[in-house]
């Protein structure tokens, strides 16, 4: 990953302003093609139905990460039964990078149980955010991020779609943001696939290929009628996600927000950020001129009446 | 043809018929061990002794469990399309078909190497285990907690913070749920 110190990113800065202030009066150059993602990068299909909950994605994810001592052992399933404010379920920490959530749906002999981490978005609204440039949408599909460069404005946490990105209150001297990396450094990179997914007993994620993800869920929708919703999530949602999911109960139940639509975040931003350097390189300049012009009159006469 | 011709097609065709034999033959339970000692991927919980005579005694075919490997047809509408004979085949244990390893960079290349390969989306050994057990065991209502079957060793404690390696309440104080 390129390191980024002050001089680089001021530099780059600086250069993305002169650049951006001399195309961006075409609209066409502000609004850039999508990205789509990366051609082959990984990705995680996971299947609610298989889930269990029996947290063991968790209790990996933790040790994998190195996370701090949890505060109930992974064994303990009173753990669904935790409300935060206004009732809302369980979400990640900066000591959770994943959470499983019990939901109770009224006619479902059993409930059903939802793994919640980072999606690595093809597009994510956090990197897009980032001013710091601390992110990275890595090739392989995993969205990182660079800890020493953080300088804590939590923009990201705002930026991004799914409340994924969490933060170090805890800490008074470094605080920094905390999330899922899907094992980027440990396990993806050589190939492997993340912790909870090998970790998890009944195999509720696949690993693989995100295109051949795709394929194997729209396969599975078709040879199970009746057993899977007829939609992937994450497959088209705020312009695909790395991590996509299937179930048998409406997506809004299990708490997915199923009203994200499928444009990219950045795309909600993209012309406006592109008139952004526009405005503070073109605009003073301009502004100033019509000043000295407007004023020429006066000052002459000023400078005639002084002479005379 | 010579009578000491005949008499070596005769042998060969009595051998034949002798090697083949046990395959006209159906497999039975009783064929197969009382019990069982799954532990070929056991880490954090200790093998699972596996009463497989009791097992057979609740289901009524081989196949429920077997699929189609053991001689009797197969249960699924979908897998009789193309194993309908329900043909017998030299290895039943759910390891030979079900790798250890499904997620391997080997694994998945393989499985990309070849666009006709069908079984694509098959379980690894671990879930084949799991959701074969477990689906059945929650609608029959047998015992469906992970330490019924297999005991939770050492290693597995340290990983679910659980046991004697459970926290202490009241001493964490960094993070919290919001």
């Amino acid at each position: 990953m390129k390191k980024i110190n002050r001089r680089n990113f001021l530099k780059g800065g600086l250069a993305g302003t002169a650049a951006a202030a001399a195309t961006g009066l075409s609209k066409n150059a502000s609004a850039a093609g999508d990205f789509g993602g990366y051609p082959d990068s990984m990705g995680v299909l996971v299947d609610l139905t298989k889930c269990v909950g029996c947290r063991t994605c968790e209790a990996a994810c933790n040790k994998e990460q190195g996370l701090p001592e949890p505060d109930l052992p992974f064994d303990d399933f009173s753990v669904f039964d935790m409300h935060g404010h206004g009732g809302q379920k369980r979400r990640t920490t900066e000591k959770e990078y994943t959470i499983v959530n019990r939901y109770d749906i009224p006619g479902r002999e059993n409930p059903i149980f939802r793994k919640f981490q980072c999606n690595h978005c093809q597009e994510p609204a956090c990197l897009t955010s980032c001013f710091v440039n601390a992110y990275t949408k890595t090739k392989e599909g995993a969205v990182i991020y660079d800890q020493t460069v953080c300088v804590g404005c939590r923009t990201c946490m705002v930026a991004c779609p799914f409340y994924v990105p969490t933060y170090t209150f805890s800490s008074a001297i470094n605080p920094v943001v905390k999330k899922c990396i899907m094992c980027y450094d440990t396990r993806l990179k050589f190939g492997r696939p993340p912790a909870c997914v090998e970790a998890c007993p009944q195999e509720v994620m696949t690993f693989g290929k995100r295109k051949d993800l795709i394929n194997l869920g729209r396969d599975k929708i078709k040879r199970n009628p009746g057993n899977y919703i007829d939609h992937i999530y994450g497959e088209k949602e705020v312009g695909g996600t790395s991590w996509m999911y299937m179930s048998d109960v409406p997506f809004d139940q299990v708490g997915f927000d199923t009203h994200i639509g499928n444009q990219p975040i950045i795309n909600y931003v993209k012309d406006f950020l592109a008139m952004v350097p526009m405005v503070l390189t073109i605009w003073p300049a301009l502004f100033t001129g019509f000043h000295l012009l407007a004023n020429r009159k006066k000052a002459n006469d000023e400078n005639e009446n002084t002479k005379s | 043809m010579s009578g000491k011709k005949k008499k070596i097609l005769g042998m060969a065709a009595m051998i034949s018929l002798a090697v083949s034999f046990p395959l006209f033959a159906q497999m039975s339970a009783e064929d197969a061990p009382e019990s069982i000692e799954l532990g070929s991927i056991a880490e954090i919980y200790e093998p699972v002794i596996f009463d497989h005579a009791a097992h057979v005694l609740m289901v009524e075919t081989c196949s429920f469990c077997h699929h189609h490997t053991t001689g009797t047809a197969p249960e699924k509408g979908n897998c009789s399309r193309c194993h309908q004979e329900g043909e017998e085949t030299s290895s039943v244990a759910c390891v030979d078909c079900h790798e250890a390893k499904p997620f391997s960079s080997q694994s998945l290349k393989a499985k990309e190497s070849d666009p006709l390969l069908f079984h694509v989306g098959k379980p690894g050994l671990k879930g084949a285990y799991h959701q074969s057990c477990l689906g059945c065991h929650e609608q029959i209502g047998a015992p469906t907690g992970c330490q019924d079957c297999h005991v939770r060793n050492d290693k597995g404690d340290q990983l679910f913070h659980s046991g004697k390696y459970a926290p202490v309440p009241g001493e964490s104080s960094s993070g919290g749920h919001h």
